[in-house]
């Protein structure tokens, strides 16, 4: 009773809260649950189960584009997403800790990425490279996806810092002769959730891009989106299906990784 | 440190973003703004002549008769139904994104980036592919309909699909991520003995979450409105999947400009004028945040 | 140690990019098409025969292809436009001349694909595959005449609330002109308010404006939906109570070509596919692998035996012939823009 009334009590338990994350989940997952069934299909059909077969499976296996482009896919994201969120985090850094003029405009610059629709950023960004003479190919990808993850990776690590209070920091650097030390031992712990956050979020956008991608990318950089895309035309059959379970499966291996990692270096 | 050697610093943090965005985003989109200054080629493109087309249209129609201009709102209507359906977007992932990243907050730190993973995973799927999937899930003859009717809870089916009510729940499902990660990038390692205190001040949990752990949520909910909002302006994905495609967003508008409708300088105007109203809005809420002592910035 | 990994796939990636444009010299073809429109026998066995390397690149869009000619950024040795955007592509000099008509194989081309709109001559364009757009109806559900867009635009009580349309301005309005008896690529402004009527009252009974007809229509949510005749022979495949309709108002038809794009690398070599893809046995491929006719005489010898007869690939004798609809003025498009945003609104 006592140890009842005593988890009521605390506030890290607020009523509802943990049903809610529960219920997030489930939302989350359901379409992935779906199409991961259907990816086991014997017959075309993304919404008719004939039977159990692993043909859309092998399809993947057999055909090259598809897997070029996946893979095409997780370079882009791996770089950009990176690159970003340690520019985003410099950047980050400036803004919310640093006293100077003109910081709403470098807000504003910061953001700009997001507020530029999609297609205009795509027919802009080919005419730009078109002009300067930048080849186009799996580089002008990266450039580009690099260019529109930054505000991704910039809001939540900024969230962080204005969050956290500064006078931590500001102790690390009394205590710390050099600048960079008190970064690495203080601040940068600190940041950690922010950045982690960014960069995911810098991640899936990167990885979910189509219609720049498909406008930047030359020979051999077809990504994954705009292949998907670009088979609507004949039709999605549970090939479709199947590369994306593939890329599920790829991503929970990473997980687990992770949690084994964490695990390992907690104790 | 000094106030002058703040800018020197802050130049330097600042300048590679700065001019990676400068070069390669805000130069391009120079070009397209002069676009929308010129008359449409015939196959797509501009011809290099200075027109103030493209502007006049989106308030006015040409009358087929006698040529004479007449007040139009079908443009103004798609920018509101985009806007609203923006603000719809931010909401929806506000109410599940505030429980949900205070849960993952208050996990043991172990696993705390597990859980965030979790939340991204499904996000390896092309939109494309999860919106449809959604679609066959919530549909007439979809499982939850078809399960409700076999086990005798409804007649008929319920109107899941094709309705506000998809299009609220796909929008969610877009953005739903781009809410939660900053919320919880701002409450990681809040210190709860301050909640603690608070909760002995106000005996309340609810009354001691409102006054104690809003203020310390602000950060994370102004970075995921934004990450939410603005790009919620040009979604049109769940629109045209889970609203069965019967209405135009502002997004498949200047889409369309650029592509069946071969009208490059009336959607380079379109893109001009919805870039300008959200960057007047965003610097003009920072600015306010500063001057009230909030450091928004 | 993150930065020396990220360092290592960054010159990787470069690495990859040049190394690409190196043996772009000889040997290789760089394909630009549709995803899933290339049969891979087809690929393979142009390679074994000629020892040329293939690559495919893929769009979602004919805008997207165009585009990035435009821009100039090229790297790609064929291109497969549709007829309308031939059209633009050979107004606009973005395609080689490269003699069609005068390749060995050209002989094989049916004679109704010799002389086309886009291409009288065939002096740079060979066909590739060709379809129509009409709509399918459910026949256990919907009785009566159906060889007729009445179906559609006034529909019976069973039809109503179950139509799907195409998503796509040009075939929507185009057949919306049908119904009316008016001209397509129509830039009369008194004509265009007729059509936005019709297909604003229309608009009640449409459960979805969607362009992937099969799943409404296998599942029942659609007892009538516009579609290409490729998707219709898929959606029928998985409910044989379907039918492709040629309404006798007309339907439109479209034909894929090969093409290559002006700056191409590896000229020599596109023309060898062209010509290669002109022969009876390899263009049957194209229909045994994307189920739509070819333009290829003697072809339908090598084309599975359950695709030959399908009616969706062979109208009835009186089914009218399938209209080719040009790149519309700027007038026209526009007009069609505004009526689209107007029922969109």
């Amino acid at each position: 009773m006592a140890l009842l009334d005593r988890r009521d009590k605390d506030i890290r338990n607020l009523p509802g809260f943990g049903t809610m994350a529960v219920v997030a989940v489930v939302f989350l997952y359901a379409p992935i649950a779906f199409l991961t069934l259907y990816s086991f299909n014997s017959g075309r059909s993304i919404s008719q189960l004939d039977g159990f077969s692993l043909r859309w499976y092998k399809a993947v296996f057999a055909n090259e584009g598809i897997q070029t482009a996946a893979l095409n896919s997780l370079t882009v994201a791996v770089i950009a997403s990176s690159v970003a969120t340690v520019l985003a985090t410099a950047a980050a850094m400036a803004t919310v800790r640093l006293r100077f003029r003109g910081k709403e405009v470098a807000y504003g610059i910061i953001n700009f990425p997001l507020m530029v629709p999609e297609i205009v950023t795509a027919i802009a960004t080919l005419i730009f490279f078109a002009t300067i003479g930048f080849r186009l190919g799996l580089m002008t990808v990266i450039v580009a996806h690099i260019v529109f993850c930054i505000p991704f990776a910039y809001l939540p690590i900024r969230a962080r810092l204005a969050s956290m209070d500064a006078g931590l920091e500001q102790a690390a650097r009394d205590l710390f002769a050099r600048p960079m030390m008190a970064f690495r031992r203080i601040t940068l712990p600190i940041l950690m959730p922010g950045i982690i956050s960014g960069w995911l979020l810098a991640f899936i956008i990167s990885l979910d891009d189509f219609i720049i991608s498909a406008m930047v990318a030359g020979p051999g950089a077809t990504t994954l989106p705009v292949h998907i895309y670009s088979m609507l035309r004949l039709g999605i059959t549970p090939e479709v299906n199947a590369v994306s379970s593939l890329m599920i499966a790829a991503s929970s291996i990473l997980v687990l990784i992770s949690a084994v990692l964490s695990r390992k270096t907690k104790t | 440190m000094k106030v002058h050697g703040h800018t020197r610093l802050a130049a330097l943090l600042l300048s590679p973003a700065l001019a990676i965005i400068a070069v390669f985003m805000i130069v391009p989109i120079g070009i397209t703004t002069l676009y929308s200054f010129l008359e449409p080629a015939r196959y797509g493109g501009v011809i290099w002549e200075f027109s103030t087309d493209a502007y006049v249209r989106l308030l006015f129609e040409r009358d087929i008769f006698d040529d004479t201009l007449s007040f139009s709102t079908d443009y103004i209507r798609i920018f509101v139904r985009s806007l609203v359906q923006a603000g719809v977007a931010t909401l929806l992932c506000l109410l599940i994104g505030i429980p949900t990243a205070w849960f993952i907050a208050t996990r043991p730190d172990r696993q705390k980036t597990l859980w965030l993973m979790l939340v991204t995973v499904p996000y390896w799927v092309n939109l494309l592919v999860r919106t449809i999937a959604m679609l066959l899930i919530l549909r007439d003859e979809g499982p939850i309909n078809d399960s409700l009717q076999a086990i005798g809870l409804t007649s008929g089916p319920l109107p899941l699909s094709y309705n506000n009510f998809a299009v609220g729940l796909g929008l969610a499902y877009s953005f739903l991520p781009f809410m939660i990660l900053p919320l919880y990038a701002a409450i990681e390692r809040f210190d709860f003995s301050l909640l603690e205190a608070a909760y002995d001040l106000h005996a309340n949990r609810w009354k001691a979450f409102v006054g104690v752990v809003l203020p310390i949520l602000r950060p994370g909910v102004v970075a995921g409105s934004l990450l939410v909002f603005i790009p919620g302006i040009g979604a049109f994905l769940a629109p045209d999947i889970l609203g069965g495609g019967k209405t135009i967003m502002i997004g498949n508008l200047i889409g369309q400009q650029f592509q069946g409708s071969r009208n490059w300088p009336f959607g380079a105007a379109l893109s001009t004028v919805l870039m300008t109203l959200t960057l007047i809005a965003l610097m003009w809420s920072a600015r306010r945040a500063a001057k009230a002592g909030t450091e928004v910035v | 140690m993150i930065l020396k990994n990220l360092t290592r796939m960054a010159i990787l990636a470069l690495g990859t990019s040049t190394l690409a444009s190196a043996a772009a010299a000889e040997g290789d073809l760089y394909i630009y098409s549709w995803g899933e429109y290339t049969p891979p026998d087809l690929v393979e066995k142009f390679e074994a025969e000629f020892g040329v390397d293939v690559h495919i690149d893929t769009y979602d869009s004919m805008e997207t292809m165009i585009s990035k000619l435009r821009a100039g950024a090229g790297g790609y040795d064929i291109i497969v436009p549709g007829d309308g955007t031939m059209q633009i592509l050979i107004a606009e000099n973005m395609v080689e001349q490269i003699d069609v008509h005068a390749m060995p194989n050209f002989e094989h081309v049916d004679e109704r694909w010799r002389e086309v709109y886009w291409d009288p001559e065939r002096e740079f364009s060979a066909p590739w595959a060709w379809g129509s757009t009409a709509f399918v109806v459910d026949t256990e559900i919907v009785t009566g005449d159906i060889d007729t867009l009445a179906v559609l635009f006034d529909p019976s009580d069973e039809v109503k609330g179950k139509i799907n349309m195409l998503r796509d301005i040009n075939d929507v309005i185009n057949m919306a002109l049908r119904y009316l008896d008016l001209p397509r690529c129509n830039d009369n402004p008194a004509d265009m308010k007729k059509v936005l009527a019709l297909l604003e009252t229309q608009k009640e009974w449409v459960k979805s404006f969607d362009s992937e007809t099969k799943e409404p229509l296998v599942s029942g949510e659609a007892v009538v939906s516009m579609s290409w005749n490729g998707y219709a022979m898929r959606a029928r495949d998985e409910k044989p109570s379907l039918r492709y309709v040629y309404p006798k108002e007309g339907f439109t038809g479209w034909m894929d070509n090969l093409a290559v794009p002006k700056g191409a690398q590896n000229i020599e070599n596109a023309k060898d596919f062209i010509n290669f893809v002109m022969a009876p046995e390899n263009a049957a491929m194209i229909t045994n692998y994307a189920r739509y006719s070819n333009g290829i005489k003697g072809s339908e010898a090598f084309v599975d035996a359950d695709l030959s007869g399908a009616p969706e690939m062979t109208p009835p004798a009186d089914a009218p012939a399938p209209e080719f609809i040009p790149t519309c003025s700027p007038e026209s498009t526009e007009l069609y823009d505004r009526v689209w945003t107007k029922l969109m609104n």
